[in-house]
């Protein structure tokens, strides 16, 4: 009887540990078979596929560099958008809104995140290409409409991080300063918002591994054009729109190898952003 | 002097909270103005045939979507039936007995699943499934949306289980019930609410994924054939819809976007209204 229940355990142990080991494995298959469908372009273009910008399927002639361009450019200018209204939507929300109030806000900040993407690219096209238009924006699709719309989907979670993190800050801080006769908007200038800069920052790198492998709400505005312009206003490609686009009907063996390696180039690098951001997390709940 | 310097800082206080204010009401505001828009839009060309028509031949007028809210069932279904299973196990797993180094990988593979982007995960359903069988298929969106759900549920399984009082486990243990009686018939149960929530949750947002969508499931303007053929989901037939040049497509991409949001949506209160104590 004792016996019996022992080889229970040890089998349920077993069952559950090799049920998690699918996620290992698939894990490690995605990578495995990213890097295997794309060893072509790699052979064939080594590193330079990563800084060469002639984008020719017709002659099988591959190089990314415009769409590494078009993904950070849109990722970053949503950033430059997002995280002041972010951090200040936080701040409010933390420090002035009646619970209450505060409470119903954030149920509309965390929906946001819910919405899907492609029906926020459909708002894209018909709301904001023209409205882009109408403040003379040649095309009214390019780099600043998809930056636009990247902001509008990684609000929520610069908010919603950034409002976790200041309601961590002591409170005995703040009085202090408050005691020493500074203004509210002081005690969080000079207490809150610094007590709370690591998380921020992890919130940005979150946003940011969203913001960058992004695909539909960018591939619906960005303009779907493989050139590197100097203008905000012009129409740019991002690398996850040109696989959405282009993989489905990959003319060649070379151009869908090519596309693989943009999309084991784009995990490389949400990879990186996202370790990034889990070192800040966790450098900050250490500290708590 | 002092009080003019005092006047200043009190103005910069108020001037810099009434911008967090506006802050907040842009960020709020914005799930406000998409909602809004979308029922303008959308609600005008909800009909029930429209719930419950084909598709009309290109170039003809009307038809429905039934294809693709019958196809994103089925595929998000299947993708349920794979992914909650595997994820709801995995991270029973991980609370239970996640301390080793094997349980150390497990969750940073699940981390890194987690950033992976979704188009990406696409692509590897198609080097998968599609690439080999030198066909698009129902299957191979079915699995990408598991792929994608793993991370989700398995996160929210261990935080939930984890949240379980370690006295109930005792009791149960001193009650003579083997361990894995005690964590399948008491642990889990316990948890139960949470853990079906997140599931629901993962259901919708894997509802709404498209990227993944186009290049494994591909989309159909007929009724689906099996597992093993192309098929029709609402979100890819928002996309095709949205950047066709035809204004009656426009019309039903916003009446397919109403009925979307509406899932999602539903879902998500619905679980929050759920887990409120």
């Amino acid at each position: 009887m004792k016996q019996a229940e022992r080889a229970g355990d040890r089998l349920f142990r077993a069952a559950v540990a090799g049920v998690s080991g699918i996620v290992l494995i698939a894990a490690l298959a995605l990578a495995a078979q990213l890097a295997r469908e794309s060893a072509g372009t790699w052979k064939t273009f080594g590193l330079s596929f990563l800084w060469t910008s002639t984008w020719d399927p017709v002659n099988d002639v591959f190089g990314a560099l415009p769409f590494l361009y078009g993904t950070a450019a849109s990722s970053l200018l949503a950033l430059i958008i997002a995280v002041p209204l972010g951090v200040g939507a936080a701040v409010f929300l933390t420090e002035l809104a009646p619970p209450r109030l505060a409470g119903i806000l954030m149920f509309a900040i965390e929906l946001l995140a819910a919405v899907p993407s492609v029906i926020l690219g459909l708002i894209g096209i018909f709301v904001m290409v023209p409205a882009m238009r109408a403040i003379g924006s040649p095309y009214g699709v390019g780099l600043l409409t998809a930056g636009l719309i990247l902001a509008f989907m990684i609000l929520p979670y610069i908010t919603t991080i950034t409002r976790e993190v200041l309601l961590t800050v002591p409170r005995p801080l703040q009085e202090a300063m408050l005691a020493l006769g500074a203004t509210r908007w002081e005690v969080v200038r000079g207490v809150s918002l610094p007590y709370a800069r690591s998380g921020v920052i992890g919130a940005v790198f979150l946003s940011l591994g969203r913001a960058l492998g992004e695909t539909m709400a960018v591939t619906m505005v960005i303009g779907n054009t493989p050139r590197i312009s100097a203008s905000l206003f012009d129409p740019a490609y991002s690398m996850a729109a040109v696989i959405a686009n282009e993989l489905a009907e990959a003319a060649s063996d070379a151009h869908l190898s090519a596309l693989v390696a943009i999309g084991l180039t784009l995990m490389a690098v949400t990879v990186v952003v996202n370790g990034a951001a889990r070192l800040m997390i966790y450098r900050l709940e250490r500290r708590l | 002097m002092n009080d003019a310097h005092y006047a200043r800082r009190q103005k910069v206080n108020t001037l810099m909270f009434a911008l967090t204010a506006v802050c907040a009401a842009i960020s709020a505001g914005a799930l406000l103005a998409v909602l809004g828009y979308i029922v303008w839009q959308g609600a005008s060309s909800l009909s029930w045939s429209f719930l419950t028509n084909l598709p009309k031949p290109v170039g003809e007028i009307g038809g429905g979507i039934a294809n693709s809210i019958v196809g994103s069932a089925k595929v998000v279904g299947l993708a349920g039936v794979m992914g909650i299973p595997i994820g709801v196990l995995s991270g029973l797993y991980l609370a239970e007995y996640g301390r080793g180094r094997y349980a150390f990988c497990v969750r940073y593979a699940a981390d890194v699943m987690n950033g992976v982007p979704s188009i990406v995960v696409g692509l590897f359903a198609y080097a998968l499934i599609v690439h080999p069988m030198k066909k698009f298929s129902a299957l191979s969106g079915s699995v990408a949306l598991a792929v994608i759900m793993i991370p989700i549920v398995l996160r929210n399984t261990e935080e939930f289980l984890r949240l379980v009082p370690g006295t109930l486990r005792e009791a149960a243990l001193a009650l003579g019930v083997p361990r894995w009686r005690v964590t399948l018939f008491v642990i889990l149960p316990t948890a139960g609410r949470g853990i079906m929530t997140g599931a629901l949750l993962a259901l919708a947002r894997v509802a709404g994924e498209t990227a993944p969508l186009i290049f494994t499931a591909f989309g159909n303007r007929f009724p689906d054939n099996g597992w093993l053929n192309p098929i029709a989901t609402l979100p890819h037939t928002i996309f095709t819809y949205a950047i066709a040049p035809y204004e009656d497509w426009h019309r039903q991409a916003w009446a397919a976007a109403l009925i979307l949001m509406s899932f999602v949506l539903a879902v998500n209160v619905m679980a929050r209204l759920w887990l409120k104590p």
